[in-house]
């Protein structure tokens, strides 16, 4: 009950300053956007190009902008040496991740939704089909990226080139979650069988919670100096 | 603040503290103790590691080899008792700009698990001054205001260490002259008390022992009162001596 109180503490203090500030999720909102709308002239084609590439698109978009919004969520912490600050007080680093990857995660669902909803619009695809499985893709999707982006997200705060580090870091281990979420997207856009969709969210799942779990084990040592 | 603590007990031990920044030491072989009640002085020159000693007393530093016991547990193995007992100032403030004063005295004090948090805010915010100011933005303060409001956040858990680097920066002279004050108190209430200044003067009107830090190691560790000024490379008037 503690521990909950303590990581509802630390999300809900990005929440505030999120609300005062707007920065970040109106900078994910837009990149993403942008990406989905510029690859919407790209492939002005028959729908099954559009069904074929739309996943890459998407989770292209999903990705760039979660790493716009990694960096916006350390710059804050970096200031002040706010990060510091917590791992002064009595509590479990995996708490701190905790709190804050789950205000990443939050971010990046709200601009997810907006991406998803404009590409609907651009692309003439309707997702309501298949929204269960989408909306299981993309949790566990987020999740997993969300996790990787956290912990890499708090160790490229203390590096000098951090907007380029956090990308370097991040994306050749986030490429497995990526690879796996773009191919159980396009299935599930596809409208595969029931035995198939169900065997693509459990991968996703599978692998979000693989690297979920080992970020919130090993992030006490990257508060480390 | 709370009435006298236990005194007269080993608080902080070091043992052979030795950090390194890739080829250079930053602090070599530093063995120290501190005990209920007392105050200690940190002095040295720029770059002797003051600021690094304090940070692994904290343990936001990890030593490169040696220990830090706070009442007999290493901290680096069993750190939770010692961080909700130290206080800790930085040359940073810790503290989050979007936020006001207030706000993140909240944020601090919950994760730091105080009950009857907003008395205790009041009373931490009343220590320097800052209840009037409790509503704005720590990124609309001044420097020395949000110092204050760094001060505030510091005492907030009543922690029993206090441990101050360069605590005066950018206070005005009430200010200082308050800190001075509660600073004075520590000891008596049986708290301990580490703090670094540059101004020597003021740190010995404040401590009644020096450590004396040069080139990361320990120079003097000692009453203030027959410190080897000269060999430290401290110097004083005729009047500031007879002062202690």
């Amino acid at each position: 009950m503690v521990s909950l109180k303590i990581v509802w503490n630390i999300f809900s203090k990005d929440l505030r300053i999120e609300w005062r500030n707007r920065e970040t999720l109106a900078s994910m909102c837009v990149f993403g956007l942008l990406i989905v709308f510029l690859f919407n002239f790209a492939f002005e084609g028959a729908r099954e190009e559009t069904l074929r590439l739309l996943p890459s698109v998407l989770w292209v978009a999903i990705a760039f902008a979660g790493v716009l919004g990694f960096n916006r969520s350390f710059a804050s912490e970096r200031d002040n040496a706010c990060l510091e600050g917590m791992t002064l007080a009595p509590v479990d680093p995996s708490l701190i991740f905790l709190g804050k990857m789950l205000a990443n995660l939050v971010f990046l669902g709200v601009a997810e939704v907006v991406m998803v909803f404009a590409a609907a619009l651009w692309y003439n695809i309707s997702f309501l089909p298949a929204l269960g499985q989408l909306v299981l893709i993309a949790f566990f999707g987020t999740l997993g990226y969300a996790a990787l982006g956290t912990i890499f997200g708090a160790i490229a705060a203390n590096t000098r080139m951090r907007e380029v580090m956090l990308t370097v870091l991040q994306f050749p281990i986030a490429f497995w979650i990526l690879m796996l979420s773009i191919d159980s997207t396009s299935g599930a856009l596809r409208g595969n069988p029931s035995g198939n969709w169900l065997g693509g969210v459990a991968r996703v799942a599978g692998i979000s919670l693989v690297f979920t779990i080992a970020s919130f084990l090993l992030f006490e040592y990257v508060l480390e100096e | 603040m709370p009435l006298a603590k236990q005194t007269s007990n080993l608080m902080l031990e070091t043992r052979s503290l030795t950090k390194f920044f890739g080829d250079l030491a930053a602090l070599k072989e530093v063995s120290l103790s501190l005990r209920r009640g007392e105050s200690a002085f940190l002095y040295g020159p720029n770059g002797a590691g003051k600021t690094t000693l304090l940070r692994m007393l904290t343990s936001l530093a990890r030593p490169s080899s040696g220990q830090v016991l706070f009442d007999g547990r290493d901290i680096e193995r069993d750190g939770t008792q010692a961080k909700a007992s130290i206080g800790f100032v930085s040359h940073t403030t810790f503290l989050y700009g979007e936020l006001t004063v207030r706000e993140n005295l909240q944020f601090f004090g919950k994760l730091f698990g105080l009950n009857s948090l907003e008395r205790k805010i009041d009373a931490a915010l009343d220590l320097f001054n800052m209840r009037e100011r409790s509503a704005v933005y720590v990124r609309d303060l001044s420097r020395g205001l949000q110092q204050r409001a760094a001060l505030a956040r510091a005492f907030l858990h009543d922690p029993d260490f206090v441990l101050l680097d360069e605590p005066f920066t950018g206070l005005d002279s009430q200010s200082v002259k308050n800190l001075e004050t509660l600073l004075r108190q520590l000891p008596e209430q049986g708290r301990a008390l580490l703090f670094s200044t540059h101004d020597f003067e003021q740190g010995a009107a404040l401590a009644e022992r020096l450590i004396a830090l040069k080139a990361g190691r320990v120079r003097y560790d000692g009453p203030l009162a027959i410190a080897p000024f000269k060999s430290l490379g401290i110097v004083r008037t005729a009047e500031q001596e007879a002062d202690g």
